[in-house]
């Protein structure tokens, strides 16, 4: 069958043709909502229009078994209509409250997993890892549903001093936003490359390999026609691989996962915060991770008995200090901790008061 | 019949309470040979402790220099179907609202050309359509532009820009997040499919301060909404909150970051010229409290994860923009970034860097923008500044 014709730079439809009915009407004139509970939430607009919510999670890599499925849940409660948010969460938006429960009760039968909604756990913001990119140190989506399953009560049911928000990076490019998250996990290497000298001079090019790296490591080997790294300088970051297929890092003896924490996007309260480093390294241990998963327990159970409401991670910490943070989760501290990179001396501590 | 793969390690990731991505894995692998051998292929990863994709080749459509990336495997032999295996980002739409009838669509076109497997949605925001051959790329792009979907971005070049729900559904947002999307997508078109920067650029659009969107972790150019008039307080509502438990004084007075409210028991007090505009009264008393007056966003500029100087969170450059179509000052003030990017980028160098290198000063004298203290945390610290020639004659 011949191929329909193409169109080039037309962009993606518009989004009004995509909106509920009961949103065209009320696009922006919302007056609030209320939480009904974890996986539920209405919206009334100031025509008294009601629009009602139901989040379920997602491992956000699809089936299209699954994404027909969705469809139909949605054309038979939603008028056809969902939605994902920016967490990969899927959510079903209904203009009649009739539906609601019904929606529900489908979605339980299905096994769907509803939450996520307020102060809790929501979705795990994360990457590709092994499913499918060439620079991962860790896998992706085997962490996201180990430290979902242990923490699956906080999606569909208990809540959290203010909401906890997971990403993971399946390497330090950080294609998931762990840079800014409660509590987050980086795939690491602890070696330097392997320097394939006989595909360099066919696969790289070596200005732009040598300008690639952040501590300027790598130099030219004009008489292999090569590269070489001072293993000194090198912090094992995987740029140059990215840049130069020919210098691959991957290591399944020395790779692994760090957890940084205490980041967070919002403005509430206190600044944006970048998450800082707590555990350097943990050796990949697959399929199941379980020293992330217990790790991660110390950090979340610390938190949700120490912080106040309303405070996040990040501000819990800023409040009781770091040097508690590591006493109260009992995680070794190291020389890893301390920075030595661009913004070291901002961090070291200039003032004579901290605790014991 | 795709072949079948023994998945041992995989598989015990199955159970649980949260949805397995094995499970849709196996699901897709039962109806493609090419979710097939990437499920097998995945089992070998978990076995090996490592990742046995490889990166490299320029594959695309025709006309496009972005939209694809190209993914092969390092074990071709083993797993044929996967030796090809790119990745095909569809702009998605702003807001990620779908319909039914399109996701179907999209199904048939992506089981009959591809591996049944996508991401809804990838890091940035497109629609990822997860692994299919080199020739199928030209009829995927034939059949989604020819129904209206067009290609996002990648490489050196706009990728495709992304938003919080907004004004479809929160009450909080400022400006219409959709619309500037929307907007900066059918502006910038040839900027997003035909790669011309020194590297990526990425727009997030949001509503407040609230962030729903990481636009100010994760966006190049991060617009966030805001207001310039009071905040209006319906005291019955204030009332009510207390009423029913909430500790006015221990979670809103004093949480307050500026320290601008008061509450005698009975009345809230705002002292609006203090205000910060961080959100947290908003968001925990939202029946009560409602930003007025003038309404527009905070442009921001210059976050990126690590590589390669360190993580960077955006800065203030314009305090205050209106924001409504046609959006000319904003456009105006995009070009003006991108032409100063484009004179002085290095390769692979990102904007924020770049201001780093060179100077925030330059760039702001670049782009027509007056320094104003809302820009720094802190004015500087050290004595070691310039003089233009243009300073004296002021």
């Amino acid at each position: 069958m011949a191929l329909p014709q193409r169109k080039t730079d037309i962009g993606p439809p518009h989004y009004k043709d995509y909106l509920p009915p009961v949103i065209q009407k009320n696009f922006g004139n919302w007056k609030y909502h209320e939480i009904i509970n974890p996986g539920l939430m209405v919206h009334v607009a100031n025509s008294g229009d009601k629009i009602w919510t139901v989040r379920v999670a997602s491992p956000r890599l699809l089936s299209t078994d699954t994404i027909r499925e969705i469809a139909d849940i949605a054309e038979k409660y939603c008028g056809g209509y969902v939605r994902f948010t920016t967490r990969h969460n899927i959510e079903f938006l209904l203009s009649e409250e009739k539906n609601v429960q019904p929606l529900i009760d489908e979605l339980k039968a299905k096994k769907y997993m509803i939450g996520g909604i307020g102060s809790r756990v929501s979705n795990v913001v994360h990457t590709q890892g092994w499913i499918h990119c060439h620079s991962a140190a860790v896998d992706a989506s085997a962490l996201v549903k180990v430290i979902m399953d242990e923490f699956a009560d906080y999606f569909t049911t208990k809540s959290t001093p203010n909401k906890v928000r997971f990403a993971v990076a399946c390497c330090t490019n950080m294609c998931g936003a762990v840079h800014c998250s409660d509590i987050a996990y980086v795939g690491i290497h602890r070696k330097i490359p392997r320097i394939e000298h006989e595909n360099i001079k066919n696969m790289c090019e070596v200005p732009s390999t040598v300008a690639c790296c952040p501590t300027n490591a790598i130099s030219p080997d004009p008489a292999k026609k090569s590269l070489k790294i001072n293993a000194d300088k090198c912090m094992y970051c995987g740029n140059c691989y990215s840049v130069c297929p020919a210098l691959p890092i991957a290591d399944p003896e020395n790779d692994g996962v760090a957890i940084v924490v205490g980041g967070k996007v919002g403005n509430l309260r206190s600044y944006p915060k970048f998450s800082k480093l707590v555990v350097p390294f943990i050796k990949n241990n697959p399929p199941k991770w379980p020293e992330v998963v217990e790790a991660t327990k110390k950090i979340f159970n610390a938190y949700i008995s120490g912080a106040n409401k309303h405070e996040r991670v990040g501000e819990w910490v800023e409040r009781i200090g770091w040097e508690k943070f590591f006493k109260v989760t009992g995680l070794p501290f190291t020389f890893q901790h301390i920075d030595d990179f661009t913004i070291a001396r901002e961090t070291f501590r200039t003032a004579a008061t901290f605790k014991w | 019949m795709p072949k079948k793969y023994d998945t041992p390690l995989l598989d015990q990731l199955e159970g649980g309470p949260f949805p397995s991505f094995v499970t849709e894995m196996k699901k897709a692998a039962a109806k493609t040979d090419m979710a097939a051998d990437a499920l097998g292929q995945l089992e070998r990863c978990f076995k090996d402790n490592r990742t046995h994709w490889k990166h490299g080749g320029i594959v695309g459509v025709r006309g496009y220099g972005s939209g694809v990336i190209g993914r092969y495997s390092d074990l071709p032999e083993e797993f044929p179907e996967v030796a090809h295996f790119h990745t095909v980002r569809i702009n998605s739409i702003a807001g990620f609202f779908y319909k039914a009838s399109f996701l179907k669509e999209m199904c048939d076109i992506w089981d009959k050309y591809g591996s049944g497997l996508t991401n809804f949605h990838g890091s940035t925001g497109d629609l990822i359509l997860l692994g299919t051959k080199t020739d199928a790329l030209e009829p995927i792009f034939a059949e989604f532009s020819s129904r209206g979907w067009d290609l996002g971005g990648s490489g050196s070049a706009m990728r495709t820009p992304s938003c919080c729900v907004g004004p479809a559904r929160c009450e909080w947002s400022n400006i219409n997040t959709l619309d500037i999307t929307y907007a900066i997508t059918q502006e910038f078109q040839d900027e997003m499919h035909r790669p011309a920067f020194p590297y990526k650029f990425k727009f997030k659009t949001v509503g407040c301060a609230v962030d729903c969107n990481a636009a100010i972790a994760r966006a190049d150019c991060s617009i966030i909404g805001t207001w310039k008039g009071k905040i209006e307080i319906n005291q019955d509502e204030v009332a009510n909150y207390a009423q029913k438990g909430m500790d006015i004084q221990g979670e809103i007075v004093n949480l307050c970051p500026s320290k601008c409210m008061s509450y005698d028991g009975k009345t809230l007090t705002i002292n609006d010229e203090d205000c910060v505009r961080c959100m947290h009264c908003i968001t925990r008393m939202t029946k009560a409290l409602k930003p007025t007056g003038e309404k527009g966003a905070s442009i921001l500029i210059g976050s990126k994860a690590p590589f390669v100087i360190g993580a960077t969170l955006s800065w203030v450059i314009v305090p205050f923009m209106k924001m409504e179509p046609p959006y000319t000052e904003l456009f105006d003030l995009i070009r003006k970034m991108w032409e100063w990017w484009d004179e002085h980028g290095k390769n692979r160098e990102r904007i924020g860097e770049l201001i780093i290198r060179r100077g925030m000063r330059e760039f702001l004298e670049y782009i027509g923008v007056d320094p104003m203290p809302q820009q720094v945390k802190e004015p500087r610290r050290d004595p070691f500044y310039f003089w233009a020639e243009s300073d004296f004659a002021k």
